[in-house]
This record gives C-alpha cells, structure tokens and sequence, in this order.
C-alpha cells in the first residue's frame, strides 16, 4: 500500500479518540454527554480493531467490532432507558446528584 | 431354633409401644408390652427344651458384622448352659415384673413410655446373654446401659432423679472404658472376639504367675464388671438409681442389669482362670464391697435404699465367689438373688404403693395387717437373703462361703460377718415396715392381683429355688472342686444369719429404738465415696472447666480469635466503605486509574508469554 495512510495515523487518532471519551466520561456531568462518551471509546477501539484486521490481513478484528457495534446497541438501549427513568424520578440529568447508592 | 425371635420379640413390643402407645388405650399397651415377653420367655423355654441336655453350646450364625483384614466378627447367638441359666432369670423374672408393673404404674403419667423402655431393656439385656462374641455382648451391654439411665430419670421433672440418671451413665462410662480397653486387647492378642475362638486360644497359655497380657485383660475387664455391677470402687450409681419406678430398681437394679458384671466374669472364665492376680484381685473387690455396702445399708432409713446398698453387697459376694474361682457357685447366687432380691423390691413397691409413695421405714411401722400377702412373701425373701434354709440365698451362699474358705479362711470370716449384718439389715427394715404401730398418717391397702400374683411367685422361688441345682447343672462349663466336706461352715454361716435376725428383733421389735443412734452414726459412710469423688475429682473438672475451658480457653482464645476476626473485617471495611462514594465520575476514575495500572504492568511488569 504505498499510497495508502500509514497506520500510526490510524492508531493516533483512535487514541485521541479514546482520550476524548475518557476525558468526558470523568469531566461531564449531563448524563447524556457522559453516555456519549461512552460510545466513542467504543468506536475509537473499533477504529483499531479495524486497523489491526486491515493491515495483517485477518477477519478476526472485523468479527471484534461487529460484536461491540451489538453490545454497544444493547447498552445504548439500556442506558437510555435507565436515563429516562432517572430523570422521570429525579428530575434532573446532572450525574453528580443521582448518588443515593452512596455507603 | 431361631434364637434371635427370643430378643425381638420385646424389641417389636418396644417399637410399638414406642410408637403409637401414646394413642393406645392402656389394656392394648399391656397386652404388647408383656404378650411380647410372654412369648420371649416361651419360646426361650421351648428353647430350651428342644436343646436339652445341652451338653456342648449351640450356635446359630446369622451374618458378618465387620470384615476387616483378618478380623471377622459376626452377629452370632449363642446357648449353653450358662446362656440357659441367664436367658431363664432375665425372661422369667422379667416377665413377673412386667405383669406386676401394671398395678404399680396404674396411675403413673408415661404408661406407654415405661413399658417402651423396659421392653427395649428385655432386647437389650438378652443380646446381652445370647451374644457369642465379646462386641455383640458390649452392644447389648451399652443397650441396657441406655435403659437404665432412661428409667432411672423416668419420672424425669424431678431434679434428682434425671441427676441419678446422669450419674449412673457417667459412672458407666468409666466402666465400659475399661471394658472396651479389654476388648481392643483381646482383639490385639487373639485377633478375634469370638468367645470360642478366644477362650480356646487362651486355653493352652501358661498361668500368669506375675503381671502379662492375660491379667491385663481380666483386670480391664473387671474395670467394666466393677462399673455395670456397682462395685467398689464405682458403685456409687446404684444407690441414687433407686430415684426411678421401683419395677425398673427390681428388674434392672437388682435382679438382671447389674448382674450383667458377674454374668460377663463367668462367661470369660477361662481367661480369668490363667490370671491369678486379677482373680484375687476380683475376690477382694468383692468382698469389700459386700462388707462395705453392708455396713452402709445397716443405717438407710429409705426402705429402697436399703434394698439397694444389700443389692451391692450381694453382687459382692457374687464377685467373692467368681474370685475364689466358683464361677458356678456366683451365677447361682446370682439367680438366687434374682428371685430374693426382685421379690425384695417388688415387695417394697407395693408397701409404697399401699402408702401412695413413703418410703420412710419411720413413717411405716405394723403394716402386716393392712397388707399381708406383701408381709408374708417378703418375710420369705427376708428369711432367703438371710441364708436360713431351705430358702434359696442358703445353698447358693454356702457355696460362695464354702469356695471362699478354701481359697483363704479370712475371706470366709469376712463373708460370714456379712452375711450377719445383711440377715440384720434387711430383718431390721422389715420389722420396721412391718411390727409395731403404724406411725404414718396414709391409709395402708393391700396391692392389686396384678402386683401380688408376682409377689407369690417370686416367693416361692426364693423358697425353693435353692434347690435347682445350679453349680451340678454348670458342671461342663466350670468343673466343681471336690466338696471338702466341712460341714461345719454351713453351720457357722446358718449361725450367723439367725443372729443377725436375732439382733435385730431385739433392736426393733423387743427394745425398739436402743439401735437408733449406732445406725445414725454409721450414715456418714453413705455419702463417703460420693465426697471423696467430690473433692478429688468433681470439684477440680468444674473449676478447671470454669476458669481455664471456659474462661480462658473458651471465652477468651476461641471467642476472641472469632471476635477479633468479625472486628478487623469491620475495620477494613470502614475504611474501604469511603470508596463508595455514590459519585458516578469518582468510580469511573477508579476504572481509569486501574486500566492505567493494569497497563503499565503489563507494559513493565512483562507479558510473559
């Protein structure tokens, strides 16, 4: 592949990526943008996966990010859920508030 | 001749009774309870009959019990002559005083429960004699062990007696640690249990002049002997045994159970016969025990207790004459005593029953007139114990005394002094019951047929059973030594009986009350062992139970070390709690902050792979 990106640049943004997401998982505190954080750091492994799968030629990292696109449907469909339900109750979407499982 | 329907058969009342007699009306309990030992004690006699004359023994092999290596013990039933004398005496006063246990426990809470039990005591106790090893014998032998502590704590809301009933197990034990030591040796040196195999291998072996495997054994046996037959030094129990329903002190503690000693002396006989220390040493025993039970029953006021301290004084002449090596001369003492000593008691039962439950000989006192069918046959029992013949205690005592003055002259002087003192005590509590004025406040009525048809009976056993000839019809088993024909000992012994009697009218009857403060002071020596065992041994295991098992060992290294344990994790898990902030983005943060760790070890720690 010549012409082709090199693959550090592949890695390097799915790293940035990943940092985002984990940057926002810790820093946000609207549920919404943290669950949106949630799903970039899937996507940003599922860059690498595909990267990987590209480069050496195998299916496996393929089959991988398949796999965390369904797992990733699920919890979309679960954590959405669980965060209607929360602010039906609470009134509120602020994640700092929503701490009665506290010891 | 299915040997094992005679033990079953109770063993079937008792499972009845045990079970559905609550809801029985009492005639069926009755009709379960002594049909059962009816047929026990009939088939045991067409038993017997079919088997006569029963030269050699009789065995029936039923199946393997333990197989291990080269042990192989099985459950076998046994008769021989011996067998026969036991299987008669346990079935046939047993069933007399099943049938007079009717009228006496006729108002008694329990009736089912009773005659559960004493069933259960019939199976045990002819296990006991039918066994043909020494572990069928030992399971039989712990049976009415059971039993007997069950029915000594019968009446069992009374402190006293459920305490009595403790003791007479825990004394046991004592015992039947010896006795299952002596077994574990006999198996060790014989390698079987079998009584064949064991006394025929035992046969050949040299008479031990000093100390060796064989008088081990033996004396380890006499440990357990000692204990089921309420001897010196464990004979403690039998006394405060009296606490349970009279019946169970005629059948179990005077006339079957506790002769189970003697019983298991004669059957091992031929071990005994190699072992001459532990012979003497059996003798002696004996013989301490029938004088110093003997002194102690002169001063009970207790009409049962009496009965009781001559009941361990009469076993120690059963232990004299198996001792002196006339094993034939102690089981016939032994069925003997079984007649005179369960008629005794039967006959102190019913003078119970008559005042609704004194037992005080000062609160009794002319009693003949109100019950004389209980006066007459207990005047035959009297004159039996007392050794005035023809009654039976006569021929089997002059036996015991005769074999003991060959064997050591002192011993026969000892035994004869006993002998006066047991004719004294028992003559002196029946002219208490029985002479003078009433001085009670009950109303005195003869007994129900129930319980005076045994009494008869009984009575005429003591009268005549002297003259079943017990020793001739042991003969095969334990050859008589040649009579030496000094008549003179009878005399002596008969001479020493009618004294004590003598005595005692005088001190009773003629000069009421000059003996009172010569028995008072001899009460002490009742209680004498019960204190030694207090102060040597009772009072230091509950203070070392008390300060160092349960103080320290107990409460302060267990309970500390699982206390110490539940404290800690509470610790730990304080501080740990703060973890649990309920702030979502701090646990996330945790989950970061481990990847990040995680990472970095594999990254520097190394994947090994």
């Amino acid at each position: 592949m010549p012409t082709s990106v090199p693959m550090s640049w592949y890695l390097i943004l799915s790293a940035i990526l990943f940092g985002l997401g984990v940057a926002g998982f810790i820093y946000r505190r609207n549920i919404i943008t943290v669950f949106m954080s949630i799903e970039l750091m899937l996507n940003a492994v599922n860059l690498t996966f595909i990267t990987f799968s590209y480069t050496l030629k195998q299916v496996d990292g393929h089959i991988f990010s398949f796999f965390v696109m369904v797992v990733a449907a699920a919890e979309a469909a679960v954590g959405l859920a669980i965060i209607l339900t929360v602010f039906k109750n609470r009134d509120t979407l602020m994640i700092d508030d929503v701490s009665s499982m506290k010891y | 001749m299915y040997l094992w329907l005679i033990p079953i058969l109770p063993f079937l009342g008792f499972l009845i009774n045990g079970l559905f007699g609550r809801r029985m009306p009492k005639s069926m309990i009755n009709v379960f309870a002594i049909g059962s030992v009816t047929l026990s004690f009939l088939w045991a006699v067409k038993t017997l009959v079919g088997l006569s004359p029963l030269e050699t023994k009789y065995i029936e092999h039923y199946f393997t019990w333990i197989q291990s290596g080269t042990l192989n013990i099985s459950i076998d039933f046994a008769v021989d002559r011996l067998t026969a004398v036991m299987l008669m005496v346990v079935t046939g006063v047993g069933l007399l005083i099943h049938i007079y246990s009717i009228g006496y426990m006729a108002h008694e809470d329990g009736y089912y429960r009773f005659f559960a039990y004493l069933n259960l005591f019939m199976f045990f106790m002819l296990v006991l004699v039918l066994a043909q090893n020494f572990l069928v014998l030992f399971v039989g032998w712990e049976g009415v062990g059971l039993c007997s502590y069950l029915l000594i704590g019968y009446y069992f809301l009374e402190q006293f007696a459920t305490n009595a009933g403790n003791k007479a197990f825990i004394v046991n034990r004592i015992g039947d640690f010896g006795f299952s030591l002596a077994i574990f040796l006999i198996v060790r040196q014989f390698g079987s249990v079998d009584f064949t195999k064991v006394f025929d291998a035992a046969k050949p072996m040299p008479t031990e002049a000093s100390a060796g495997i064989l008088t081990t054994i033996c004396l380890l046996l006499l440990v357990g002997a000692a204990g089921k037959s309420a001897q010196l030094p464990l004979y403690v129990w039998l006394p405060d045994a009296m606490a349970g329903p009279t019946p169970v002190s005629a059948l179990i503690h005077a006339a079957t159970m506790v002769t189970a000693g003697v019983y298991m002396t004669a059957r091992s006989a031929a071990l005994f016969t190699h072992a001459p220390i532990a012979m003497d040493t059996v003798a002696v025993i004996g013989l301490a025990t029938a004088i110093f039970a003997a002194i102690i029953g002169v001063s009970q006021n207790d009409i049962k207790k009496v009965f009781a301290y001559s009941t361990v004084s009469q076993l120690g002449y059963m232990f004299l004459g198996a001792g002196v090596g006339a094993f034939s001369a102690g089981i016939f003492h032994l069925m003997t005593h079984a007649f005179f000593k369960a008629l005794l008691f039967l006959g102190a039962g019913s003078v119970i029953h008559a005042l609704s439950g004194e037992q005080d000989l000062r609160q009794m006192g002319g009693l003949r007139k109100y019950t004389p069918i209980t006066f007459f046959t207990l005047m035959c029992a009297g004159i039996a114990i007392a050794g005035i013949p023809p009654f039976a205690g006569f021929f089997s005592k002059d036996e015991i005394l005769a074999a003991a003055f060959e064997r050591a002259p002192w011993m026969y002087w000892l035994g004869v002094f006993t002998a006066g003192l047991t004719a004294f005590y028992v003559f002196r509590a029946l002219f208490l019951a029985f002479f003078g004025e009433y001085r009670g406040h009950h109303h005195p009525h003869e007994s129900p047929a129930s319980m005076t048809l045994p009494l008869v009976v009984l009575a005429l056993l003591s009268a005549g059973g002297g003259f079943i000839n017990v020793p001739r019809w042991l003969e095969p088993l334990f050859p008589v030594k040649t009579e030496a024909g000094n008549e003179w000992l009878m005399y002596v012994s008969v001479a020493a009986g009618v004294i004590g009697i003598a005595v005692a009218y005088v001190c009773y009857i003629a000069r009421p009350g000059i003996a009172d403060s010569f028995t008072a002071s001899l009460s002490g020596l009742a209680t004498l062992f019960d204190r030694i065992y207090n102060a040597f041994i009772v009072v230091p295991v509950v203070t070392i139970s008390r300060v160092f098992l349960w103080r320290g060992v107990d409460a302060g290294l267990i309970d500390g070390i699982v206390n110490g344990a539940g404290s800690r994790s509470r610790g730990v898990g304080n501080i740990l709690k703060l973890l649990q902030s309920g702030n979502i983005r701090s646990y996330a943060a945790w989950v970061v902050l481990g990847s990040v760790l995680l990472l970095l070890a594999i990254g520097f720690g190394g994947a090994t792979r």
